[in-house]
């Protein structure tokens, strides 16, 4: 196995771009060093993203907008004094993966990147429309994060791409997101469903929404239909039964022994209607 | 297969060594520098018995890469005694015999250490998340939680 630590992004997808066999980019490591050492995943090349200049900041840019490195641990994330007030959802989703050690290495584009079709913080990126910037052999693109996934463990990255940044909107005024998943335990679980939603309100009626189910299909959905579900309503009983149909409809799941296809069904549009009034109170301005 | 020269500081020593790309922080603290409180129980990042610090954060040293080690700090089990006196977490935790065969504790006096130093007060539902990440299947936790706890009272009570 080759390891290299490039300078650049540039250099990093030129690495990538000329290499031969199995191609590994290195973040935080949390899967790509389980894969490897349980020869899952032997990569020829393993391409350490870390020594590039900037790669572990947290910017706010002028327009309220915010640009993360993506060598950005879980744990910097939720330490950051006001991201999470902007973006409580998505930095409690990331803080759901693993343990204090594993939230000291994990990162946002890791979590995006491995593919998991259960991956925590990838409904949470999808329902607050996160971008990506994707530098590959001929120069960057920008890249919402609900289209590199495309099956477990598959990515719609080519040959010689790589994520270079993150980038979260501005969260702008009367707006609120919330993740939740269910685990069968408190702590240390992957998730057997998990919902993100966004959502921005004029008055008491929402006017925008985005609704992300994870670990229910072969990648993490955005549901349209669960968005039409509750824009236009104050979210009263009536839109929140919808949106649960909506999100129970959008269902493709796997039956395993940590949720059957029946219970991963009902259970997104339980957790659909619960992250909704969480995202609601937030967009009011209400703790939660 | 070329080595990679890595220069890094162990519990405050210089220290160098030579290591394959593929060898983990933790094979190589263990197979090269000798130091042995870090243990491998999963080598999946799961159980924590192989907990170290790495520049003051908290990580599992079978996730990382010994390359990975260069120019960083790092903080092992081994650091924690100063000499033969024992840090005080270490005292409590055989006051309230919260260990029985050992494997996890190392990692357990890292994590904990590593919880006093960023809240000196933390509640014992803080306490237990922080530590979700240790495992230990002789204890049941309690007298671990119990030991991290009070080691935090007795420090504030110092300060």
């Amino acid at each position: 196995m080759d390891y290299h630590s490039p300078a650049s992004f540039a250099e990093a997808s030129a690495l990538a771009a000329n290499a031969t066999g199995t191609t590994r980019f290195l973040a935080g490591g949390t899967d790509v060093l389980v894969q490897l050492r349980s020869d899952l995943v032997t990569p020829d090349t393993l391409i350490d993203i870390k020594k590039i200049e900037g790669v572990s900041n947290i910017e706010q840019n002028a327009d309220g907008s915010w640009t993360l490195g993506v060598a950005v641990t879980g744990a910097e994330m939720s330490e950051h004094t006001t991201l999470g007030q902007d973006w409580p959802g998505v930095v409690e989703a990331m803080d759901l993966i693993g343990s204090t050690q594993v939230q000291g290495r994990a990162t946002l584009t890791g979590n995006l990147c491995n593919g998991s079709p259960a991956a925590d913080s990838v409904p949470a990126m999808v329902a607050a429309g996160v971008t990506l910037t994707v530098t590959g052999p001929d120069g960057a693109r920008t890249v919402a994060v609900e289209d590199i996934p495309t099956g477990p463990g598959k990515t719609s990255l080519a040959k010689g791409e790589v994520v270079s940044a993150v980038h979260i909107p501005a969260r702008g005024e009367n707006g609120g997101d919330a993740y939740l998943r269910f685990i069968p335990r408190t702590e240390m679980d992957i998730a057997v469903v998990g919902v993100g939603v966004n959502l921005r309100l004029d008055g008491d009626t929402i006017t925008e929404a985005r609704v992300c189910l994870g670990a229910v299909a072969p990648t993490v959905l955005l549901v349209e239909d669960c968005a039409k579900a509750i824009i236009g309503s104050t979210l009263d009983d009536t839109a929140l039964e919808a949106l649960a149909e909506a999100a129970s409809a959008a269902c493709n799941p796997i039956d395993d022994k940590r949720g059957t296809i029946a219970f991963r069904t009902e259970v997104a549009g339980v957790l659909a209607k619960r992250a909704a009034k969480i995202a609601y109170a937030r967009a009011k301005g209400e703790k939660a | 297969m070329s080595k990679f020269h890595v220069t890094t500081q162990v519990n405050g020593d210089e220290v160098e060594f030579l290591c394959d790309p593929r060898e983990t922080l933790l094979d190589c603290l263990r197979d090269k520098l000798n130091l042995t409180g870090a243990k491998e129980g999963c080598g999946t990042g799961d159980c924590g018995a192989c907990s170290v610090t790495v520049d003051g954060r908290l990580v599992c040293s079978c996730l990382m890469l010994g390359v990975e080690a260069e120019g960083k700090q790092i903080e092992t089990v081994e650091g924690i005694a100063d000499g033969d006196v024992l840090h005080p977490l270490q005292k409590k935790m055989i006051e309230y015999a919260a260990l029985q065969c050992g494997i996890c504790t190392p990692g357990i006096l890292v994590a904990a250490k590593s919880l006093l130093e960023k809240n000196p007060n933390p509640t014992e539902e803080e306490t237990r998340y922080w530590l979700a990440g240790n495992l230990c299947r002789c204890t049941g936790y309690d007298k671990i939680i119990r030991a991290v706890m009070d080691t935090a009272a007795d420090l504030r009570e110092a300060s």
